[in-house]
C-alpha cells in the first residue's frame, strides 16, 4: 500500500475515535473485568432479581411481626426468641439434619458403586448408561415421590406382593410414614446428582496409577482403600454437599411419605408461610436453618482441607 | 553365577481379537543384564514386557523368572517391578509415601523403610526431597522416584516401559547414562522397552528387535550395527544402502555378486545367513564408502558417480552420490579428520568415486 492511501485510512479512522462506540470499545478492550462482567450479565440480573433480594427481604421478615392482617415493621427478635424458647424448633431442625445426613450416607453409598461400575467396567457405550441415570428425571419429582408410596404402601407393592406368597399375613405397617421411607425416597430422588459427580473423579483417575499400585504389591482391595478410594474423595465430597444441603430444606417427601414423625423442618416453614400465616416466624427459621447449613458445610470442607494438608 | 535364562520366554504368544500382537516367541535374558526390546510402535515390545509384569496373560506359552513359571501369578505377586511411560506417581501422596509405598509388606519397621527410603533418594540425586508434593516434581524428578519406588523393592527384574520417552534431548540423555550406572550398581537385570535406537544402544548390553509380534534379531549394540541377519534390522538400526544383486561364485575368499549400481563386489563379511547362490542384497554402512575426488588405483570394489549433494555437519559429512543403474542416490559419511578449509561445492555435480572394503559389503537374504 502506498503512503497516501494509508493517510487516507488514517483520517476517516481518527474520525471514527472521536465517535461514543469507539471509546466503549476501546473501554471494553482495555478492562478485562467490564468484559467478564458484561459476560455474565444476564446471570447477575436473574441472580440479583431473584435470588439476592427475595433473600434479603426474607432476612428482613424475619427481623419483623405478623399481625393478624398486617406486618408490624419495627425491628425485634421476638421470632429469633421464640425460636429458642420453644423446644421443637431446635429438635426438628437437628431432626432434619440428621435425617439429611443419613439420606447423604445411603446416597453416597448406593451411589459409589454405580459411578464405579460405569467408570471401570463399562467399556463401551458409557454414555447411554450416563443417560440412563437420568431416566427418573423425566417424570417429575413428585411422580417419583408418589411411586415410593405405591411400593412402600399399605396396599402397595411390597406388602401384597409378601401377601400373595404367603411370607405374611398383614401388612406391614413400618414401611411409610417414618423417617425411613423419607430417607429411602431422598436418597432415591438424589442419587443421579451423586452418582455423577463420583463418577467423574473415578473416571478422571490415571489407569497407570492403579497397575502401578498392583505392581508393588496391593491386592484389588488394597488398592482400592490405597488409590482409588482416596483419589475419588472430591468427587464424594462434591456429591455429599450436593445432596446434603438441598435435602435438610426439604417439604415435599416428608409431608407425602413422612407422616408425623416424618416430619422436617422445611414442613414447619413451610406451613408458616401458608396456613399458620406467619411469614416473619417462617423467616426466622429459614436463616436459622441456612446458617447452621453454612455452619456445618464451612466446618467440614475446612476439616477436609486440613486433612488433604496433612497429607 | 549369573544365569542364562533368568527370564525364559517360551514360545509366548498374545493375540487380541484377530491380531497377533506377540508372535510365538522364544528367547532367554540373562541375570543382571540390561536388555532392550527395541521397535516401532505396534511391534509388541509393550505387550511383551506386560506380560512379564502379568498384566497380561499370554495367550499361549509361559513366561519363566528365575525358573518359576508365571502362568496364574498376579501382578502383585511377581518378582518384578515396573517403571511405567507415564510414571505413575501417586498425586495425592508426597515423595516419601510414593517411594515406601511397595514397602507396606516387607515386614521391615517403620525406621526402616524410613532409612531405605532416605538411601534410594540419594542414590536417585534427590536428597531431601521426601516432604515435597507430587505435583512439585519436574518430569526428570518423577522419572527418577518412579525409579526409586520400584528399586526399593529390590525386584528380580526392572521393567522400563519408554521411561525417557517424555523428558527432553538433553535430559535424556543424562539419564541414560545414569541409568546404566544405576544398573550396573544395584546389578538387577533391567528389561527396557523403547523405540530409540539410539537409545537402546548407549544403555543396553543386548537388544532384541522386534517387528509385527516377531523379534528378528538379539544381539549386542555392535552386533547388531555391524552384522545384522535380516533386510529390516539393517534398515531399522542406523541407515544403510541397499543394492540388488545376484551371487555370481566365490573368488578365493569372497563371494562375488554382481549387482545393480555397484558393478561386481566381493564380500568377505562374515556373520550373516545368507544363501550361496541366486538373488541376495547387497548392504553398504554410509561410513564404510571411502569417498575420493581422484579416480583410485583399485581394480575391484570401486565405482564411479557424481556428486549430488554434500552436508557439512561439523565432525563428518555427508555426501549424496548418483551412480548409473540406481534410482536413489548413495549416501556416504565421511569423518572430517582434517581441517576442511573450502566447502565441497556439490552444484558442480563432480565425478567422484566410492571404495569399501571387502569385509564391510554385507550379504543379505531377499
Amino acid at each position: 500500500m502506498s503512503d497516501q492511501t494509508q493517510a487516507a485510512g488514517t483520517y476517516s479512522q481518527a474520525e471514527e475515535q472521536t465517535t461514543f462506540g469507539f471509546k466503549l470499545r476501546a473501554l471494553f478492550l482495555k478492562h478485562e473485568w467490564l468484559r467478564g462482567y458484561l459476560l455474565l450479565s444476564p446471570t447477575l440480573l436473574v441472580m440479583i432479581c431473584l435470588m439476592c433480594v427475595p433473600l434479603f427481604m426474607l432476612v428482613a421478615y424475619s427481623f419483623w411481626t405478623q399481625n393478624y392482617l398486617d406486618i408490624d415493621k419495627t425491628f425485634t427478635l421476638a421470632n429469633y426468641e421464640a425460636y429458642f424458647q420453644k423446644p421443637i424448633y431446635a429438635a426438628l431442625m437437628f431432626k432434619s439434619i440428621r435425617m439429611s445426613l443419613y439420606c447423604t450416607f445411603a446416597t453416597l453409598l448406593l451411589a459409589y458403586p454405580m459411578a464405579y461400575f460405569i467408570a471401570f467396567k463399562v467399556t463401551k457405550n458409557k454414555l447411554i448408561w450416563l443417560i440412563l441415570i437420568t431416566v427418573p428425571f423425566w417424570t417429575s419429582y413428585l411422580l417419583r415421590v408418589f411411586a415410593w408410596k405405591v411400593i412402600l404402601g399399605f396396599n402397595g407393592v411390597i406388602n401384597s406382593g409378601l401377601i400373595s406368597l404367603g411370607i405374611i399375613n398383614e401388612p406391614l405397617e413400618f414401611l411409610l410414614y417414618n423417617p425411613t421411607a423419607v430417607v429411602l425416597t431422598l436418597a432415591h430422588a438424589w442419587a443421579a446428582f451423586a452418582i455423577l459427580p463420583i463418577y467423574v473423579s473415578l473416571e478422571k483417575i490415571d489407569r497407570s496409577l492403579l497397575e502401578a499400585a498392583t505392581d508393588l504389591g496391593d491386592t484389588p482391595k488394597e488398592r482400592f482403600w490405597r488409590v482409588t478410594w482416596p483419589l475419588s474423595l472430591p468427587g464424594v465430597i462434591a456429591a455429599g454437599l450436593l445432596v446434603f444441603i438441598p435435602t435438610v430444606g426439604d417439604y415435599v417427601t416428608p409431608k407425602l411419605v413422612g407422616g408425623t414423625t416424618g416430619i422436617m423442618i422445611g414442613n414447619i416453614v413451610q406451613s408458616q408461610f401458608g396456613k399458620a400465616n406467619n411469614w416473619p416466624m417462617g423467616a426466622a427459621l429459614s436463616v436459622i436453618s441456612m446458617l447452621m447449613i453454612t455452619i456445618l458445610v464451612v466446618t467440614f470442607i475446612a476439616a477436609t482441607n486440613r486433612a488433604r494438608a496433612k497429607n | 553365577m549369573a544365569r542364562e535364562d533368568y527370564i525364559s520366554i517360551r514360545n509366548t504368544s498374545k493375540h487380541f481379537g484377530s491380531v497377533k500382537a506377540v508372535d510365538d516367541i522364544s528367547f532367554n535374558i540373562r541375570q543382571g543384564e540390561f536388555f532392550s526390546l527395541l521397535g516401532a510402535s505396534g511391534c509388541g515390545k509393550t505387550t511383551l514386557l506386560r506380560m512379564l509384569a502379568g498384566f497380561e496373560q499370554p495367550t499361549l506359552g509361559n513366561i519363566y523368572i528365575d525358573g518359576q513359571p508365571q502362568a496364574g501369578v498376579p501382578p502383585h505377586q511377581r518378582p518384578v517391578n515396573m517403571v511405567f511411560q507415564s510414571y505413575a506417581i501417586f498425586p495425592h501422596l508426597n515423595v516419601h509415601k510414593n517411594i515406601a509405598y511397595g514397602m507396606r509388606k516387607s515386614g521391615l519397621s517403620k525406621a526402616e523403610v524410613d532409612k531405605q527410603v532416605d538411601e534410594m533418594l540419594e542414590l536417585i540425586k534427590l536428597p531431601g526431597y521426601g516432604k515435597r508434593g507430587a505435583h512439585q516434581l519436574s518430569g526428570g524428578q518423577r522419572q527418577r522416584i518412579a525409579l526409586a519406588r520400584a528399586l526399593i523393592k529390590r525386584p528380580k527384574v526392572l521393567l522400563l516401559d519408554e521411561p525417557l520417552g517424555a523428558l527432553d534431548k538433553k535430559l535424556r540423555e543424562q539419564m541414560q547414562l545414569e541409568l546404566r550406572a544405576l544398573q550396573r550398581d544395584v546389578g538387577i537385570t533391567f528389561v527396557f522397552v523403547t523405540h530409540d535406537q539410539e537409545e537402546a544402544m548407549t544403555m543396553s548390553d543386548r537388544i532384541a528387535v522386534m517387528s509385527m509380534g516377531k523379534v528378528l534379531q538379539i544381539d549386542s549394540p555392535t552386533s547388531l550395527y555391524e552384522i545384522p541377519r535380516v533386510k529390516e534390522v539393517a534398515d531399522f538400526i542406523g541407515t544403510i544402502n541397499f543394492f540388488e544383486g545376484e551371487i555370481k561364485g566365490k573368488e578365493g575368499e569372497a563371494t562375488v555378486v554382481e549387482t545393480q549400481g555397484l558393478g561386481k563386489v566381493h564380500s568377505t563379511a562374515s556373520g550373516a545367513e545368507a544363501p550361496t547362490s541366486g538373488k541376495i542384497t547387497v548392504a553398504l554402512r554410509p561410513e564404510k564408502f571411502n569417498i575420493s575426488f581422484q579416480q583410485p588405483n583399485v581394480q575391484t570394489n570401486v565405482v564411479e558417480g557424481v556428486l549430488q549433494a554434500a552436508a557439512y555437519l561439523g565432525d563428518r559429512s555427508h555426501y549424496y552420490v548418483k551412480i548409473n543403474g540406481r534410482e536413489a542416490p548413495v549416501a556416504v559419511a565421511s569423518q572430517n579428520a582434517q581441517r576442511q578449509m573450502q566447502a565441497v561445492d556439490a552444484d558442480k555435480h563432480e565425478k567422484v568415486w566410492l571404495t569399501w572394503d571387502e569385509d564391510s559389503a554385507l550379504l543379505l537374504k531377499g
